[in-house]
């Protein structure tokens, strides 16, 4: 069995391997990665001055879809799911994914549905233009024919993503290193195995919106269409109970990387790991309980306001256990700050205030004054970039060594952090202003009111994506011509993954390793 | 990968899999009929339930209540639509009949479904309906006028701080999907044709 990999093209396209597969997620979301910017940066720059002055409303509108539909099932989602294939399996010291086949098939599937929907920017009609929430009827009724290929790009993203979450449950359940109970796993494949769950439980929901649409549009249904007994606001409910279980699938890999990285900078074990595990599972649980709050206004009863809004507060109790650990695990250790650990603290600190904003929109009488501003835009933008986006960058500096068996340049590492943080800051903290002052979202043109908040934004956002630039460079300087790393990589890291040479050989833990 | 491991796995997937498949039917299946069965029975949302049967019940004249019309149409429906009455005052109790006028102002045989809603949601339960257009599609010919019926009643248990109702209605155009309402308008039309041709040929043969 111990073999490399095959030669050339084939390697990629039939390989089995967890580290192959993962790195083509890795790779594969970076793509998107960049997409979903240059889709961002053309909102951005219409948006610096008022008035219309780059793009047509309507391309404005299929900019900020696409945007919102690429970061989040193209780069962040496929990320996690890269990240989980390449360090599960050495984190619990099994030799691959438990299902090595469905996995190559999860990940080719993904660049046929973004092709897909990549595809309706160039065709009559346009890319989807209804926000990435996809609101009937406006996505049914008032879209244009291209939604088709929106809905079948979804359904093949669902699809992949179940059948990857498929594959971690199966792996992280059975194919533990003997001694490696549940409560020894390192966080991340705590995380990843509640995550997973989550994927299952709501991405057939996704699948099932989506497919409701299908039928209204092309076969005379009216799940969502008044005129024939269908009702709009169902739409909503059904896509909230997918979107905000959504949202934590976003996050919640996130947590399980931070609690990886900080132990090993603060040279501490992480403070609280069993109230990790139980917080990270509450906080699953209770998205599936919160969901109308998204739709504050929509004219749902009070009893309603009020049970979402006390279920979404709720939340806060177990998130902030997790920051509490964090903290005290920082507190009074050995602390140095190499980048992955940089990237880690701004984590801590920006999703903090990500989840501030979220309190503040819970309150149900508060959030008619926030509903669909740019305060929303700010509040999901600090949970999710240095939420989602800061931890996975974090991960790669993390991990990169033991991958490529090369250090990165960790001068050019701290410039990125810098450059990202204070770009991401002047991006999205004037947006709260902009918000509370009544911007409304997905508009190109607004109010000179809103104006210097704005031109402050855009110049943020591009230097936040020069940033990444600078990201990309590093890696790729990295693989081809970085210092030799060391086995151990980082002083205080600890694990299974870190017990095999860097680079990890092709094959890892083909017999199993003793764990005490 | 050993037997055992391999035993585990394809348990754990297929048990994963009929996961995700009823996932999927409680999403397509299960969600739509029970989002209208909440709206029902809560009467949130401002849906107005369906038919009453009337039972005898006593008129409570010391009490007055303002029921108030709204119709409207929605985008793309041309027909002319509005209540007879917009303001009625009625006592609790009390049997209402009240007419809607709709006209087709085009030159095609046109349906229209009308949506209710109604304010405050929590007059909903106490608002019964003994008849109504809305229960039905409504078909009209080119140019056709009609008056469509509408008869209530309010409860007496009425809540006391519920002094007006606002009952709206949104006509929505849903021609194309019903086609058999179309049909049997258009044999109407043929038939009724025909009775006015038979009976102006008897009148001149009478006058003959």
């Amino acid at each position: 069995m111990a073999h490399g990999p095959a030669k050339g093209l084939s390697r990629w396209l039939f390989t089995t391997n967890h580290k192959d597969i993962g790195s083509m997620y890795l790779w594969f979301s970076f793509a998107m990665f960049f997409m979903g910017g240059i889709f961002a940066l053309v909102i951005r720059a219409e948006l610096f001055q008022p008035g219309l002055q780059i793009v047509e409303p309507d391309f404005f509108n299929q900019m900020t879809t696409m945007h919102g539909l690429v970061m989040v099932f193209g780069a962040v989602m496929p990320a996690f799911v890269g990240l989980a294939n390449w360090m599960v399996p050495m984190m619990i010291g099994a030799p691959d994914m438990a299902l090595p086949r469905m996995n190559n098939w999860s990940f080719w599937i993904l660049p046929f549905a973004f092709a897909l929907l990549a595809s309706t920017l160039f065709m009559e009609g346009g890319a989807p233009n209804f926000g990435w929430t996809f609101y009937a009827p406006l996505s049914t009724t008032y879209a244009s024919d291209t939604v088709t290929f929106f809905i079948f790009g979804v359904h093949i993203m669902g699809a992949s993503s179940i059948m990857g979450a498929i594959n971690i449950i199966a792996t992280i359940l059975n194919m533990r290193a003997p001694g490696m109970t549940l409560m020894k796993m390192p966080l991340f494949v705590w995380t990843w195995l509640i995550t997973a769950y989550l994927l299952i439980a709501v991405m057939p929901v996704l699948a099932g919106v989506v497919t409701m649409m299908l039928m209204d549009i092309h076969f005379g249904t009216s799940f969502f269409d008044a005129a024939g007994g269908g009702d709009p606001v169902l739409f909503q409910h059904v896509f909230w109970f997918f979107g905000h279980p959504e949202v934590y699938i976003m996050i919640l890999p996130a947590f399980g990387i931070v609690s990886a990285i900080i132990p090993t900078f603060a040279r501490k074990p992480l403070f609280g790991y069993e109230s990790m595990v139980y917080a990270t599972a509450s906080i699953a649980f209770l998205s599936f309980i919160v969901w109308a709050h998204h739709m504050f206004t929509v004219g749902i009863p009070l009893t309603g306001e009020l049970v979402f809004m006390y279920a979404t507060m709720l939340i806060a109790v177990p998130t902030g256990v997790k920051v509490f650990n964090w903290v005290t695990t920082m507190w009074k250790g050995a602390m140095t700050f190499e980048t992955p650990m940089l990237f880690s603290i701004a984590f801590v600190i920006l999703f903090t205030i990500g989840g501030f904003s979220g309190l503040m929109l819970a309150i149900a009488p508060a959030d008619f004054q926030y509903h669909d501003t740019y305060f929303v835009v700010a509040h999901f933008h600090y949970v999710l970039v240095p939420g989602a986006i800061f931890s996975i960058t974090a991960g790669v500096y993390y991990w990169l060594p033991k991958w490529s068996g090369k250090m990165y340049n960790e001068v050019m590492g701290k410039t990125h952090f810098w450059l990202a943080f204070i770009g991401l800051n002047v991006t999205f903290f004037p947006m709260h202003f902009s918000g509370l002052a009544g911007m409304p979202r997905r508009i190109p043109d607004y109010n000179p009111l809103w104006a210097d908040w704005n031109m402050i934004s855009s110049m943020g956002a591009f230097l936040f994506g020069a940033a990444q630039l600078l990201f990309l460079y590093n890696v790729v300087r990295t693989i081809l011509s970085g210092k030799k790393a060391t086995d151990q990589v980082w002083e205080g890291a600890e694990g299974l993954e870190w017990t095999v040479a860097s680079p990890a050989p092709y094959h890892t833990f083909s017999t199993p390793p003793q764990v005490k | 990968m050993t037997m055992q491991e391999k035993q585990n796995n394809t348990k754990t997937v297929a048990k994963l899999a009929v996961f995700g498949v009823c996932m999927f039917v409680f999403a397509i299946w299960v969600m739509p009929p029970l989002y209208t069965l909440f709206c029902e029975v809560t009467g949130i949302n401002g849906k107005t339930k369906g038919k009453y049967e009337a039972v005898a019940a006593e008129v409570d004249t010391s009490r007055t209540v303002s029921v108030k019309f709204v119709a409207s149409n929605n985008e793309g429906m041309p027909w002319e639509f509005a209540p007879e009455t917009f303001t009625m005052k009625v006592h609790p109790g009390e049997a209402i009949t009240t007419n809607f006028i709709a006209k087709n102002l085009t030159e095609n045989i046109m349906v229209g479904q009308a949506v209710p809603s109604m304010v405050p949601n929590n007059a909903t339960d106490y608002f019964h309906k003994t008849e109504c257009f809305c229960f039905n599609r409504q078909a009209l010919a080119p140019g056709e006028e009609a008056k469509l019926g509408l008869q209530f009643i309010v409860d007496q248990e009425l809540p006391r701080a519920i002094h007006t109702i606002i009952l709206s209605y949104s006509l929505f155009d849903v021609t194309e999907i019903s086609p058999d309402d179309v049909e049997s308008k258009k044999q109407q039309i043929q038939t009724s044709q025909l009775e006015q041709q038979n009976h102006s040929s008897l009148l001149t043969a009478h006058t003959n």
